[in-house]
Order: C-alpha cells, then structure tokens, then sequence
C-alpha cells in the first residue's frame, strides 16, 4: 500500500506562491514584458495563480499561457502513452520574457521538452523556470530559477503537487510505494 | 497383391441390402471373401484386425473432387489427391473437368486414367467437361469422352452456360446413359458486383457479407439456375445432378422434381452440411454480429463457391439428406496453396481441401442426432454410386465377390485437425485446429490397402 | 477475436496503446472522446508558422496506396511529416504490385525494412486485416478498404461534427446516397453508434445492403434506421451527410439515371432547410457538384467540407502519434 505524508498544505503553497511573485517582479525588474507559460497540467493553474499573486501588488495583468509537452519528450517509446493537451499562448513570445511555470522538478527532462517546444514557438529574450517542488535526481543539466520547496526524495518515491482546479484540494505531498516503518 | 485381411467384431454397415450387424470380414484376392460369422477359416499369413467398436463399409465414393492434374499441380496432383482421399476413406474420387487443358478429349481423360493407375491408391473416375474448353458454346464429343472413361459431364466451377446448352447436353448424354451435373450459379447475378479481382464470389448474401464489406452471393443465384434445369429436364429427359446444392430454395426444388418422378439428383458437401456463413468472419464460426472484426476475420480459407450459408440452408440441407432429397454427400474437394488463400477475401480462390476431413465433419451430425449412421453410410456409398449409374452398385456393398472397396472407421476417436499433415496438398481447410470425432482408420481399394491408419 | 478489446477508460487519462486501426468497432466511446482531444492538440501545430514537432523522429511510415487517391495520401503523408516521422510514399504504379508481386511478399518486405506502420488503402475489403494478421512488428492504419471501412475518414467527421456540436450524444445524423458501396458510411455508423448519436440511412433501395432491408434479419450495422425518402430523413437533423456517386453505378444498372438520382437524393438548399437551423453539411469528398450536392450549398455557410479536409491532416497527427508512441506502461 502507498503511503502518503504531507510536505505543504494549501496555506503554505499560497505562501510560497506569493514569495516566487515577489521574486518574479523583483529579478525582472517589475512584471512589464512578462509571460508566464504553465506546463500542462499542473503548471497551468500555478501559473494563473501567480499572474493573480502579481496583480495583487504590481497591479500588472501578466499574460499566461499553456504549454504541452508531450510532442517533444524524448522518453515516449518507453512510457505510457501520455493525453496530449492544447497548447495556448495569448501573445507573441518574440522579446518576452516567458517564465515556465511546473509543478515538480525531477529529471529535467520536462523542461527541456519545454525549451524546445517554446523555441518553436518564438524568440523569447530570456527563459526563466519557476517550480513548486525542486526534488532532485536531474539527468540534464537544468536548474530551476524559483524554487518553492527543495525536497530530499529517493527515486522510487514521488511528489503529488495537488491544485483545487483538478484534485479539488491545494497540497503538497510525498507517496512512497513502499512499506514505511512506524 | 496383398495378404488376406481379416476385420473382427466390427459394425458392418451395407446399405446395398439394408444390413447393419456387428461381425467379421474376410477379404481375399481382391474380394469380399467372406461376411458375418466368426467361423470358417483362416487363411495362412492373413492380417487380423481388431476392429472392436469400429465400422465396416463400402468405400466411401466422391462425386466431386478437383484433382487439378493436369495443369494445377501445384494445387494436387493425382497422386497427392487420391493418397488424400484413401485417408479420408474414400475408394472412388470422381474428378472435376476443369484442368489445364480440359477434360474434353479422349487423351486428357486417357492420361488421367494412366496417372491414377501409376498412383496405384484408389479408383478415379473423370467427368467430362458439357462445353469444349468449358467455354460454354459447342458440346464436347461425349460419346468419345464416355468410351475413354468419362462417367458424366459437368462445366463444374461454372454452370452450363446457357439454358440451350443445358437442354442440348441432356438430350446427348440422356442417350449415352450418363449423367449432367451441373454447378448452379446465375452469374448475372454473381458477377454484378465485379470486384476486379478476376476470382469468384465466395460469401453469402446476408449480415456477415454486410458485415464485412464484401458483395454477397444471394440463395437467388442457385435457385433460379436449379429451377432452369429442371424445367429442361423436363423438357429434354436425360439424367440431371445438381452439384453442391447450399440452399434450402434450391432444396424445395428437387424435392418438387423428384415427386413429380423426374432423373433428378443431387449432392451436397461435408462443409456446407455443417458450417454457416458466420465461418468467413474467422473464429471457427463462433463470430457474433456484436463482435468487433479483427485480424483473423475475413477467413479465406472459409471462402467457397457457393458460399457457405445461413444456418436455416444449413439445417434444411441436413434434413434433405436425411430424407433422401439429397441423394449423395459429395466433397467438392478443391486444393489450393497458400499464396492462393494468402491474399485479401476478393483475391482469394474459392473451395476447400476436404476429403481429409469429410468424415469426422460428417460424424458430427451423426454425433448431434441429425443424422443416424446407417443413412449417412448410405450417402456415402449407395447414394452416389446410384448417380454414376447400375454399372456401379459393386462399388457400394460389401456382398460377397464384390470388388473390396472397403472402409474401416472408429465412430468416436477425437482428433484434431492438423492441415500441415495432410496428404492433399491443399491445406486450405478452415476447421485446421479444429476437434472432430470419428476417423477414418484403414482403407482398401480393390484389395489392396491404400490406407492404414491402424498403427497411429 | 479483436485488435483489442475497448477499454473504457475515464475522460482525461490516458488509454492503453492499441497496435493497429482497423475499424472502428472496436473503439469505445471515450477511446474515440480521447483521440479526438489530441486531434485538437494537432490543431495548434498546423496553425504554426513552423508546422513541425519532433515526437516521431526516426519513426518510419509507408503509405501503400493500392487504389488512387490522392486527399487521403497527401493528408497521411503531411500528417507523419509534421511529426517528423519519414514517410515514404508506395502507389501503384512503379512498384512492386505493378510486376506482380503480391500484397503480403510487399508487406513482409517493408516490415524487414523496418518500417513502422504501414497505412493501407486498397480497393478489396478486408485487406488491412489480412496484413494486420501476417505482421508481427508493423502496425496497420485502414486508409480504406473496398467497400468496407474507413475508420480515418469517419474519425475526422466525428470531430468534425464535435467541434460544432459540442457532443455527439442524441444527435441525428443523415447519411445520404450509395450506402451499400460506401466505406465511409459503415465506418460512421460505429463511430456515431459508439459515441450516442443516431444515424438515418437514406438511399435507393438498389444500394442498401439487403440485410437492412430485411425485415427481422441479422442487422450488420448498429443504431441505424433507414428512411429512403430524403425529405422525411433530413427532418431536424443535426448533420447531413451525402455520400458520393460513383457513374459506374449507372451502368451496372443500379439506377435509373443521374436525373432521376438527382431530383430524389440530391442534398439542396430547400432539403437543407429541413434540417435543424445550423445544420452541418458534410462529404467525404472528392464531390459530384450538381449530383449528390447541390453546387451552391458545395461552397455555402453549412459547408464542412474544407474544415473536414483539415481536421483530417490534424486527426491522423493524432493517431499516428498514438500508434507509435507510448508502447508499454511505465514501470
């Protein structure tokens, strides 16, 4: 039986969220020529949860898009066969700076599918990676930018970033497949 | 020549006399020397056989086998064909014309005599071809045909083609004593839907030819071409056989000619006797129309002509074999290769390889009830020996001093088909891998064993 | 026996890989609900300046069209290339089968040459099957097949009438014209049948399949109702359907004429106006103007006819990507 334990609530991912905002605007000096691209599907919400965090203090619509990385993942042949999802950008991400919004940061993998399928897409100035969940085990060499929490993690665990819009709960949480001692 | 034979405690079934009781057999010098009790004596050196729980009968007679020697020996040849039918405990195999060249000369059915004897296994009988070349336009000289060996006329693969011809042939061949067979198919209707492909028809019209895709061949076909014959029958006298008859309209028409007292008769194969239509979608005939198609569906080797039909045709067909409307079970025994079934359903060739099988097939019906053993003997031997003509009944008794054409069958062994092992060449049999109960276990033709299953 | 058995898997996840595309009789309702999501996905990528994504580079597709056709080819063809995958083209003329050789010797030798996927079109039904059967390592996509199916074409008319109807559930959908020689017309009727809309075949008696209309036979298509009148059929219909005329029908004697095929089962504007407001009018192509199809309505507002064509490079992305992604489960 896996077994789950809690890593953030609801209330320390707002915290979070609000801190990478500040972040944002404070590295790219305000939230001018600004997009962020949520990866499908998790990242989606996270983005808009941020454009809204940015809104609340810069007073600044920051444009958020979607991105699907399934057609440029180099590991397809092995996995089960992932549900593609649109890919949507409400503007042109020629001069922008676009910040890619995921959920977990694990192999690096992902976000390298979306580097290349942002590259495209247009010719953004800068390319910035915000992630909920930094948990290690990188295969490329990739870093994240902002960072909502670095979790130690062994590779036969995983980390389940829940968001309201699709689990019908904001947490965080570690599942281990493994029998845990009490 | 070989040793005596002697069958001990078996079931001899004779429909020559109505005769069904378990004894012995004696056969000697190429004869039924003996029948019934298990006194007299034994000849020194005779084989013994146990045949405990087994029938004894007239070797079986086919009406109806493709040979396809001369010109298709790829398919079978006259060797390979008559080593199939001795397997399948057949003593007789008459063969179809429709070879490369025709059999429509005194040197093509010459030869075929010369291969068979060669072949040294069991006893061929050509059929003649109606039309030179099988074209469907002059008679073939029928009077010289029958003095080389031809005991009937038949353009089988097509119908005579035209209801002139057919009144012309009967009235030849009535006087000549010999019989027209004829393959019942209206190709207005069949080759309508022309599928380019160059091959025949080989679906029913009905839900699985819908089902499929594939221009269906309508009971219409047969029927209309059935009631044409008859109505010349009665017009021109003669003796008509209708071949593979598959539907149950075509049924109620011979039943009608033959109360009326008209030379009519007819045959009908193992397989349309006991499959149906849902064969073609693969699944050994246990396809539902719910079912989603998949790669085993559009079975090729189940492609025939006619088509295997619907299970009303199929039981309709039973019964009239069963009260005699059908008078012979003929195997319509047609070999192919592989490449010639490996091919899309429209591509494939039509017919099936049969005579390994007929048996077991048609022990199911027996098996099932439909069908009691003494009758399905008679259709086997009697009955079609009746459609060659007089001149044939020793071939069908097992009286004494008559030729030993004998068969000797357990009724109740399982087996499973294995079409790699066949003797035919023909492999195309879509009950391969398919359990059927009775075999055939030994066969003597004239004498001479032609084959011994016994040791297997 | 079946490619594969439905799955019903719940809306949003993913399903289980199938090999081949034969028909679609054997997809469930939210396989097809699925595949149709992705062809939307597709969409995105033919809307780019840079019409290319890399998901099936090193992938081999051979196209073996047996039969001309040129939408179909071109669509299969942009359809691999736009992932990247190699796709060579195999007709008729030129090739092996022109000397002889015969479909299942072509097969097996593209399969050595390690192709992938072989998309099929040939004119005798049942052809893709028999490939489907004889090979071990390459899958098969029916690209129509005699008069049997054509799962890719109604696959792309189903979401066609998605993308305008929102749900397929309880719609009425007319299918008009040559139904017994029309692989496009049995393929629809799994579809629709699989994703809850009803179909009304509407045809001369002369080229329906028998079995339908024969009262209390074994039905070989699901869900549907016949209605050889046109005015009746297309009363509140949310899609009509009219399917093309071959002349050889004619001369096989199948029908009277042209004129009087016309004046009973042409789709036209007035017939049209008996149909739902908005009703979609669709063609599998290529057409007969003035035939099956009234030549203004060809090119009028309730005309599908090109977005069909475009959905259909977007729906084969969509299955090309699936059959050749995504092979066994994850560990």
């Amino acid at each position: 039986m896996p077994t789950e334990r809690l890593l953030m609530t609801g209330e320390d991912m707002r915290r979070v969220i609000s801190r990478i905002a500040h972040e944002i605007v404070e590295r790219n000096r305000g939230a001018d020529g600004l997009v962020l691209v949520g990866l499908q599907r998790r990242g989606v919400p996270l983005a808009k949860w941020l454009a809204s965090a940015i809104q609340a203090f810069e007073d600044v619509e920051v444009p958020v898009g979607a991105l699907d990385t399934n057609l440029y993942r180099d590991d397809l042949t092995s996995r089960r066969q992932p549900m593609l999802r649109p890919t949507t950008l409400p503007v042109d991400v020629d001069d922008k700076v676009v910040v890619l919004v995921d959920d977990v940061l694990y192999t690096g993998r992902t976000a390298r599918a979306a580097l290349n399928a942002l590259m495209d897409l247009g010719r953004p100035t800068q390319v910035q990676l915000a992630v909920m969940v930094d948990r290690g085990h990188r295969e490329l060499p990739i870093r994240a930018d902002y960072v909502g929490k670095n979790v130690p993690t062994a590779p036969d665990e995983q980390v389940r970033v829940r968001v309201d819009d699709f689990d019908s709960v904001d947490e965080v949480v570690l599942v281990v497949e493994r029998e845990v001692p009490a | 020549m070989s040793a005596p034979l002697l069958i001990r405690n078996a079931r001899l079934i004779d429909p020559s006399d109505g005769s069904d009781a378990v004894g012995d057999l004696l056969i000697k010098d190429g004869v039924i020397a003996r029948r019934g009790s298990a006194n007299g004596s034994v000849p020194d050196g005779t084989r013994v056989v146990d045949g405990t729980g087994m029938v004894v009968a007239p070797g079986f007679i086919d009406l109806h086998a493709h040979l396809r020697e001369p010109g298709g020996e790829d398919k079978e040849t006259i060797a390979t064909g008559t080593a199939a039918g001795a397997r399948g405990g057949f003593t007789t195999l008459c063969c179809m014309p429709n070879t490369t060249p025709t059999i429509d000369s005194a040197t093509v059915v010459e030869f075929i005599a010369r291969q068979a004897a060669d072949a040294g296994s069991i006893r061929v009988l050509p059929f003649g071809a109606v039309s030179r070349g099988r074209s469907g336009v002059e008679l073939t000289d029928m009077e010289e045909l029958a003095r080389a060996g031809a005991v009937g006329f038949t353009d089988d693969g097509n119908p005579v083609a035209t209801g002139h011809l057919m009144q012309m042939a009967l009235l030849y061949a009535g006087q000549l004593g010999l019989p027209v067979m004829d393959h019942c198919e209206d190709h207005s209707i069949t080759r309508a839907h022309s599928t380019g492909s160059g091959q025949g028809l080989g679906v029913n019209e009905g839900w699985v030819a819908s089902r499929l895709g594939l221009a269906g061949y309508p009971s219409a076909a047969e029927e209309s071409i059935v009631a044409r014959d008859i109505a010349l029958l009665e017009l021109a006298g003669g003796a008509l056989h209708i071949a593979h008859l598959s539907t149950a309209g075509g049924i109620a028409h011979v039943r009608r000619a033959k109360e009326r007292g008209l030379r009519v008769t007819a045959e009908a194969t193992p397989h349309h006797l006991t499959m149906t239509e849902a064969w073609v979608l693969g699944a050994h005939g246990r396809g539902s129309p719910d079912e989603a198609l998949g790669a085993a569906s559009y079975e090729t080797r189940a492609k025939v002509s006619p088509p295997l039909r619907a299970e009303t045709d199929r039981q309709a067909l039973v019964e009239a074999l069963a009260d005699g409307t059908v008078d012979a079970v003929a195997t319509d025994h047609a070999p192919h290769t592989f490449a010639d079934k490996a091919v899309p359903f429209d591509e494939a060739t039509v017919g099936l390889s049969v005579l390994e099988t007929a048996l077991g097939s048609l022990m199911g019906l027996v098996h099932g009830g439909a069908l009691d053993l003494p009758t399905l003997v008679q259709r086997l031997t009697a009955g079609p020996a009746s459609v060659l003509g007089e001149r044939y009944a020793d071939l069908a008794t097992l009286r004494k001093g008559t030729p030993a054409d004998v068969v000797l069958f357990d009724p109740d062994e399982s087996w499973v088909v294995d079409a790699a092992s066949f003797a035919s060449k023909g492999k195309n049999t879509p009950l391969d891998g398919e359990t059927l109960v009775g075999r055939v276990k030994l066969t003597v033709a004239g004498g001479e064993i032609a084959f011994d299953g016994l040791a297997s | 026996m079946t490619t594969r058995a439905p799955v019903e898997a719940a809306p949003g996840t993913s399903v289980a890989p199938r090999r081949h595309v034969l028909d679609l009789d054997d997809f469930s309702a939210s396989e097809i609900h699925v595949l149709l999501d992705s062809a939307e996905a597709m969409r995105e990528v033919l809307g780019r300046s840079i019409k290319k994504v890399p998901s099936l580079r090193g992938k081999v597709v051979v196209t073996l069209f047996l039969e001309p056709s040129t939408r179909t080819r071109v669509s299969f063809e942009q359809a691999g290339k736009m992932l990247s995958a190699d796709v060579i083209n195999v007709g008729e003329t030129g090739s092996s089968a022109e000397k002889g050789e015969s479909l299942l010797n072509t097969a097996l030798t593209l399969q050595a040459m390690r192709a992938d996927l072989i998309v099929l079109r040939h004119p005798h039904s049942g052809a893709p099957y028999f490939l489907a059967r004889h090979l071990t390592s390459t899958a098969v996509v029916n690209a129509g097949d005699g008069m049997h199916a054509h799962p890719t074409q109604a696959l792309l008319d189903l979401m066609t009438m998605r993308r305008h109807l929102g749900s397929l559930e309880g719609a009425k959908v007319v299918i008009v014209g040559d139904v017994l020689h029309s692989r496009v017309a049995r393929s629809n009727a799994f579809g629709l049948a699989a994703s809850g809309a009803s179909v009304v075949l509407c045809g001369p008696p002369t080229m329906m399949p028998l079995d339908l209309l024969r009262p209390g036979g074994t039905p070989s298509l699901p869900n549907v109702t016949l209605e050889p009148d046109l005015d009746a059929a297309i009363e509140d219909a949310d899609v009509v359907m009219t399917l093309r005329l071959q002349a050889e029908r004619q001369a096989a004697g199948m029908l009277p004429s042209l004129r009087e095929y016309t004046r009973r089962w042409q789709v036209n504007e007035a017939r049209m106006s008996r149909a739902k407001p908005g009703a979609l009018l669709m063609h599998p192509g290529p057409m007969n103007e003035g035939v099956e199809i009234a030549s203004s309505l060809a090119h009028g507002g309730s005309s599908q006819i090109e977005e069909q064509v475009t959905n259909g490079v977007a729906l084969r992305m969509a299955l090309l990507y699936q059959l050749l992604t995504g092979t066994e489960e994850r560990p």
